[in-house]
């Protein structure tokens, strides 16, 4: 959601950006149709969540970072890179999380194991 | 609990490199299937400072990002996450040479990691160091697109000529190159060739090549019916296969391509795995979650059945992850089978209450930063929202949980994290939506309420944020309302002092809500004050609400006319036509409030600058009620015009011809300024004016004033009759740009809770607050904002003009609407209320014999005022005048208020006819002329003689008539539902004969008789042949004369 910034960071909206605020886009996409997103920032990572507008927007805020933690745990002080060269990983990973639009598992300890068990397998 | 601490410190210091550029969107729910502009989001991102964008795209939605030369565009490939990199570097030039560098060792490192992506990490290097600033200018001049599309061209060449060679690959290889192209599809490149290798990778027995496989088909493969049908085939082996973990590849691509044609395949299948005994618990997770995405997509081939009850009980699973995805899917389900997932609520109550109700640590894994299973409360929630309050026993019991999620948001907090405080408000939230969907419980949404309250004044912006939007629900429901209203200080100081703009609307948006009698003048002078420094964007909506609220809780409309004019002055180029169009309307309907308005906007009108819609206010009101305030000098006749026409120049076209309007109003109203308006009129600069309507209505006006007598102006331009009341144009308008889903639910509680209160605003068709808009120059006198008033016809359309030219102040008025449909009834019956408005009801008794009839015409008049120049006319064309003879007295020419007046009109039918004589009513009412038409009901038919006649005579007669042009026939449609005895009434009503037993068909109606004419006599035999399955008629008519079969066939025809 466009208007939940980041716990622990300054507000991102548009106009605070500077640089390319002149060219701000319009904010009301943000609420598009019947989805708003969700965000939070790691450094210059953002991660994005697109939900139906009447979702409950701290839990997927909090699923954001249950899925960060998962990934920093699996990949050991994750980095994008990690990200981008492990691609494939990654998909495995989401859809341990999250499947068919909604939350799969939330148990940090379950999904690894999981993940570790495929891992053994390569 | 040490561990999650753990990870906390590791997420804090490590996890988040340094200026790490990157974004991972997830898929969630469809969502990029359906959203279009994406620009949106990537100019954000770019504007926020993201200069990595890395799209992980899930599910059937291919996504996403196609950025080509400058130009984004949705497309139906992959992500494209370097050209996003490359985009937002253009722009920003933040890469520095040392993370090049850096990211060149990473990737070595990578390389030695899996021997399979070796190659690929080389590939990858050649791109890297183009991200290089200055080689971002080579790239912006077009040279390194070249360079990598060469690369990667170079790459998919060898990729292809291993596909093609004679050897035949070992599966790591396959799985290798089918990888790199993902891998290229990824970076943006179309792939053509592949997908045989990759389905083949689907029956290995590795899964790392299975999974490869499966991810390449997830990705890449849309609904080719070829390979969709091998991908199946494998699909189902791994489905079946004793491997969990196959299984679960198997159910997760179903779930990610969720197409029709595996609908087809696995909706089946999927719910025996899914309540299978032996099922393992990821499995049975996935299998959910799949069974829910196939639902979603084809709703109509996932059969309901046993399996149902089932799931249901999945709600009691020991493995808390198979409830959160049961409880998905159980949500979905219930959303449109209510009844069959009935016995989730009380399931649901007792997991909610045992999560609720445990120890942090009780649920281990599940526990998230010292809360139980957030998600999972949030999910039970959810589906509890399904469902109406339960019956007392399980309700008490889902009482005691809310009161506990209530309590527990009072605890201190367990942990200073914001992930603590985030899943702890995620269920409390998730509560109060409950709460409020069930509105039975006023303690607990009191409660809620002042727990809200609390979060107005939080720091953290997000709390901040949705206690107002949550709070704005709140304020619709009547047991909280008024504990809403409690914290109007609170939300007023959020719109004076918060710095987020999205808080602010929200803000407006709960002033909105929780608005009402008591506290509407506050809100609205806060509104107000706040519209002077409000973002532009909002303004429009803002101005809406202040209008609405105004009007709907004015106690005193010299409040409401101030605080419109204010709208005007603060935000004018806001203010939509609606807005003014309304507040004339009310000015002109209430008499109390005209002479406090002309004075008010005379006042406002003396501002150096005012706005245009100023103007026309005031041009208006001053129009019409500008008398009120002659006769203070400082407001005579001559200032006022001066000071309007002081504006003229100023104004664009509509409004000139708004005040060209008013200044003829004003030469009424005032004869003393007459001479001044006619020179200004007169002036050239009217008179020859280019605008053809400012010319128009220059000469007309001027004409009007010079050849006019005073009663005929006074008339002409009489002060305009009040408009009909009906639904707030400005509502409509409100709803139209908050769109449907937001507002409406709102809105029709709050107008339900205020019905009482100035007896709301009308609920009406939507299509009459459309109506309300003409534009200014297309209504003559710029009267604007109504249609006529379905009565007598106020003085406003061009036709009085006319008359005033010919100097005969008396045309018929068209006809009445409604008048055909009360012609029609009176065919087959002679007495009853022929037309009826608010003033006028005309009812009529009439007895025919033979070719003569008598009718007896009764007017009411149904105000407590005196009509005078009461004058009925029966108007008849020349063609009827000889063959219907009408006679008549006139009638008193004042009918006194609650009296009725009486006219016999003596009737002949000289020869057969066809049309109908025209009864025209005028006279006056309070001031204003009244016109009225209604066609009088003298048919043919009403001189019909039953005619008795046996079987035998009546085939011989309709033999006899068997000349084409002597028989008509009609076939129709029912308008009415096809009942025997009132079909027999009516043909009797019609006045023949109705024979039975003649027809040989029971079904059929036969009737005859004889139309008296004084000249002569017309025998007439009729037909009807009912046809009950096809709703339909057939009517024949044979008479001597092809007029007469003609005229009784129609007049008969439009009965049935």
């Amino acid at each position: 959601m466009w208007d939940l910034p980041g716990p622990g960071h300054e507000p991102m909206s548009p106009a605070s950006a500077g640089g390319l605020s002149t060219t701000a886009p319009p904010r009301k996409p943000w609420g598009f149709r019947n989805f708003k997103i969700i965000y939070r920032r790691y450094a210059g990572l953002y991660f994005c969540i697109c939900v139906d507008v009447n979702d409950n927007n701290l839990a997927y805020l909090e699923a954001i970072h249950n899925f960060v933690e998962v990934l920093n745990e699996y990949f050991h002080n994750v980095c994008e890179l990690d990200l981008v060269f492990n691609f494939y990983k990654v998909y495995t990973v989401v859809d341990e999380m999250f499947l068919a639009g909604e939350i799969r598992e939330t148990s940090q300890t379950k999904v690894l194991k999981q993940l570790l068990m495929l891992q053994s397998l390569e | 609990m040490s561990s999650a601490c753990r990870q906390e410190e590791i997420i804090n210091q490590h996890v988040v490199p340094e200026e790490r550029p990157g974004a991972v969107i997830l898929e969630i729910q469809g969502l990029f299937s359906k959203l279009v502009p994406l620009e949106c989001i990537l100019c954000y991102l770019l504007d926020a400072n993201c200069s990595l964008f890395l799209a992980v795209v899930v599910g059937q939605s291919r996504l996403l990002i196609s950025y080509q030369s400058a130009d984004i565009h949705c497309g139906n490939c992959l992500l494209e996450a370097w050209y996003f990199l490359w985009l937002t570097d253009l722009l920003r030039f933040r890469w520095r040479q040392h993370r090049v560098a850096e990211t060149r060792t990473s990737l070595l490192w990578n390389g030695d990691q899996a021997a399979g992506m070796a190659r690929l990490v080389t590939a990858s290097q050649l791109h890297w160091p183009m991200l290089h600033p200055v080689r971002m200018g080579f790239r912006s001049q077009g040279k390194s697109k070249e360079a990598e599309i060469k690369r990667i061209n170079k790459e998919l060449a060898n990729i292809r000529s291993k596909f093609k060679g004679d050897k035949a690959l070992d599966g790591y290889s396959k799985k290798k190159y089918v990888c790199k192209l993902l891998f290229i599809f990824l970076l943006g490149h179309d792939i053509d060739f592949g997908h045989m290798e990759a389905v083949n990778l689907l029956s290995s027995n590795r899964y790392t090549e299975k999974q490869i496989g499966y991810l390449f088909i997830s990705v890449l493969v849309n609904s080719n019916s070829e390979l969709i049908r091998l991908v199946n085939n494998a699909v189902k082996n791994d489905l079946g296969s004793r491997n969990p973990t196959f299984t679960g590849l198997a159910l997760h691509c179903i779930a990610n391509v969720g197409s029709r044609e595996m609908a087809e395949a696995f909706a089946g299948e999927i719910p025996k795995i899914l309540v299978a005994g032996d099922t393992m618990d990821s499995v049975k997770q996935s299998a959910a979650l799949c069974l829910l995405r196939l639902y979603r997509t084809s709703p109509d081939l996932v059969p309901m059945g046993d399996w149902t009850s089932r799931v249901v009980h999945l709600l009691n699973d020991q493995h808390l992850g198979v409830v959160t995805a049961a409880a998905s899917l159980i949500t979905t389900l219930a959303q449109k089978n209510p009844e069959e997932f009935k016995t989730s609520v009380s399931l649901a109550v007792s997991r909610l209450s045992r999560i609720v109700t445990s120890a942090s640590t009780d649920l281990q894994d599940y526990t998230y930063y010292f809360v139980p299973a957030p998600w999972l409360s949030v999910k039970l929630l959810r589906l509890l929202q399904c469902y109406p309050p339960p019956d007392p026993a399980v309700r008490g019991r889902l009482t005691e949980c809310l009161e506990t999620i209530l309590n527990k948001a009072q605890e201190p907090p367990k942990s200073k994290k914001v992930q603590h405080s985030n899943a702890k408000n995620a269920v409390l939230f998730e509560a109060i939506s409950l709460i409020t969907h069930h509105d039975s419980e006023p303690n607990l949404l009191v409660r809620a309420c002042n727990q809200l309250g609390q979060f107005l004044q939080h720091r953290e912006t997000n709390l901040r944020y949705l206690a107002l939007e949550s709070m704005c629900t709140l304020a619709s429901s009547e047991f909280s309302h008024e504990a809403v209203k409690t914290h109007i200080e609170t939300v007023i100081n959020a719109l004076k002092t918060e710095r987020d703009v999205s808080v602010r609307q929200r803000a407006v948006d709960l002033l909105y809500a929780m608005c009402d009698r008591s506290n509407a003048q506050q809100i609205v002078a806060e509104m107000l004050s706040y519209l002077e420094t409000a973002d532009y964007s909002i303004r429009e909506e803002i101005v809406l609400k202040v209008a609405i609220l105004a009007e709907k809780y004015a106690v005193d409309y010299t409040w409401y006319v101030d605080t419109i004019l204010n709208l005007i002055r603060i935000a004018g180029d806001y203010v939509s036509e609606e807005v003014w169009y309304r507040v004339i309307q009310i000015v002109v309907n209430r008499d109390d409030v005209q002479g406090y308005a002309a004075k008010t906007v005379f006042e406002a009108l003396q501002a150096p600058a005012c706005h245009e819609n100023l103007v026309k206010v005031g041009g208006y009101i001053l129009g019409e009620f500008g008398n009120l305030i002659a006769g203070d000098p400082r407001s005579s006749p001559l200032t006022q015009f001066h000071l309007l026409h002081s504006k003229f120049h100023l104004c664009s076209v509509p409004s000139r011809a708004l005040l060209l309007s008013t200044y003829i109003k004003f030469v009424n109203l005032f004869p003393e300024v007459k001479g001044t308006i006619q020179d200004v009129l007169r002036s050239d600069s009217q008179l020859k004016n280019a605008d053809v309507e400012l010319q128009q209505r220059a000469v007309e006006y001027l004409r009007l004033s010079t050849v006019a007598s005073t009663d005929i102006l006074a008339t002409v331009l009489e002060e305009m009759p009040p408009f009909p009341e009906r639904e707030s144009s400005i509502l409509a308008k409100l709803k139209k740009k908050k769109g449907p889903s937001t507002v409406t639910d709102l809105e029709e509680a709050k107008r339900e809770r205020s019905a009482d209160v100035n007896g709301g605003p009308e609920p009406a068709p939507a299509s009459a607050s459309t109506a309300s808009t003409p534009s200014p120059s297309a209504d003559l006198l710029g009267l604007g904002a109504a249609p006529p008033v379905p009565t007598g016809p106020p003085p406003s359309s061009g036709g009085l003009l006319v008359d005033v030219f010919s100097d005969l102040p008396s045309a018929v008025a068209p006809l009445a609407p409604g008048s055909e449909d009360n012609f029609a009834r009176f065919v087959c019956k002679n007495n009853g209320v022929l037309f009826e408005n608010q003033l006028l009801q005309i009812g009529l008794k009439s007895e025919f014999r033979q070719n003569l009839g008598r009718m007896f015409i009764f007017y009411g008049n149904k105000t407590s005022t005196q009509f005078l120049s009461f004058t009925p006319t029966l108007i008849c064309s020349d063609d009827l005048q000889a063959n219907l003879s009408l006679q008549t007295k006139p009638v008193d020419p004042t009918v006194d208020g609650g009296a009725q007046v009486q006219q016999a009109v003596n009737i002949e039918c000289v020869s057969d006819f066809t049309e109908a004589p025209v009864l025209n009513i005028q006279f006056r009412y309070g001031g204003t002329f009244q016109n009225v038409s209604v066609k009088l009901p003298i048919t043919l038919n009403k001189f019909f003689q039953p005619t008795e006649m046996a079987s035998q005579d009546f085939f011989q007669r309709w033999k006899q008539l068997s000349n084409p042009q002597q028989e008509v026939q009609n076939i129709f449609k029912a308008k009415h539902p096809m009942d025997t005895e009132i079909t027999k009434a009516k043909i009797i009503g019609f006045g023949s004969a109705l024979l039975e037993e003649v027809d040989p068909n029971p079904a059929n109606f036969v009737g005859a008789g004889i139309i008296h004419t004084k000249t002569t006599q017309i025998g007439c035999l009729l037909r009807l042949e009912p046809n009950l399955q096809a709703q339909m008629y057939r009517l024949t008519l044979r008479t001597s004369r092809e007029t007469v079969s003609q005229r009784l066939c129609e007049l008969l025809s439009e009965q049935f």
